[in-house]
């Protein structure tokens, strides 16, 4: 690829992503009213959306080979009782990764 | 700048920061496995460099490797990328209100608007005296940064980073875990959660991690609306 393909190629991706974020404000800008329907979506959507972006963040694991997931299952387990116990976002998501890097490293 | 403007975005940065600190750690990591990924793949610093500048959208830019290493193909390379990045639409439908009224920051804060910026300008407490446009362009300044020096030093560095950091990539589930749980704790509903975890999961074991998000988004939103009623009500949003 020519230094002018690849710049062309980067310009595509990068209009690609930006029109991804900037659509729904385009849409429905600030002086227009909403649709009560797309106002419900933006006050429904985000419970599904952050549960699709842990499957999303967790979509790798293979349940067919041992481990079978169970560093991830653990290590999302921990999260989960931290923050539970703390509620300090920090110290949940510290907790969670060096039990999940333990793990990893020196059990599985 | 008159000093009362200093010291509200100041006080903005300070308060923005400690919700950055789990992106410092992930993206610095996600970030040099970027840039060593460019450059074993035989492209200068510079390249990690102006995409994740330019781009700012991690799966994304992993992919256009391939992009850039393939056949020229600009169109398949655009909607390569619309498909990947269309949950963005979602974080916009649902960012509408908060973006507003934040004078010329909206542009940068749509622009940086990746995941983790998201989810936490979506689900931040931000103190009541500390200014919320000022708090959302710093979360989303800081990750962006994060992500372009992580990558810029795996492009520059390469493979001589040797520390054992295996693992340490959990801090991405960990963080959209933690935001999930927040939402959970505050919602009256959890027909949406428990709708995304499973959807999600029915998907990627119907069409594989490649292709699962847009089959996902579709079951979300189809259900979503015909369980309009039911979730207005529960919500207590009727």
């Amino acid at each position: 690829m020519s230094i002018t393909q690849q710049i062309i190629t980067i310009a595509m991706v990068v209009l690609g992503t930006v029109l991804t974020r900037f659509l729904p404000f385009l849409i429905f800008p600030k002086g227009k009213e909403t649709p009560p329907y797309v106002k419900y979506l933006g006050l429904a959507l985000p419970g599904a959306i952050f549960g699709m972006l842990v499957v999303y963040s967790l979509k790798s694991i293979d349940l067919t080979i041992a481990p079978y997931g169970a560093a991830e299952f653990l290590g999302v387990l921990a999260v989960v009782l931290l923050h539970l116990w703390k509620r300090q976002m920090l110290v949940s998501i510290a907790g969670g990764t060096i039990v999940y890097m333990i793990l990893v490293q020196m059990v599985f | 700048m008159t000093k009362k403007k200093k010291e509200i975005i100041l006080k903005a940065l300070k308060a923005a920061f400690p919700h950055t600190v789990p992106i410092l750690a992930g993206f610095l990591f996600l970030g040099i496995t970027y840039g060593i990924y460019m450059n074993i793949s035989g492209f200068s610093f510079i390249y990690p460099l102006l995409m994740s500048l330019l781009v700012f959208a991690g799966s994304v830019e992993f992919v256009a490797v391939n992009m850039l290493l393939g056949a020229f193909n600009p169109l398949q390379a655009l909607f390569l990328t619309l498909m990947i990045n269309a949950r963005h639409l979602f974080y916009g439908i649902a960012m509408l209100d908060k973006y507003q009224n934040v004078g010329l920051k909206k542009f940068y804060l749509i622009f940086g608007m990746c995941d983790e910026s998201f989810s936490i300008n979506y689900s931040a407490h931000v103190p009541y005296d500390v200014d919320k446009g000022w708090f959302m362009f710093f979360v989303t300044l800081l990750n962006h940064l994060y992500w372009v020096i992580g990558a810029t030093l795996g492009g520059i560095f390469g493979s001589f980073i040797t520390f054992n950091t295996q693992g340490l990539e959990f801090v991405m589930p960990a963080l959209f875990v933690v935001i999930f749980l927040e939402q959970w704790l505050k919602e009256k509903d959890h027909t949406s959660s428990v709708l995304g975890i499973l959807l999600s999961i029915i998907a990627l074991a119907l069409f594989g991690e490649d292709n699962f998000i847009i089959p996902s988004m579709i079951a979300i939103l189809i259900t979503l609306t015909i369980l309009r009623k039911q979730i207005e009500k529960r919500g207590g949003w009727s």
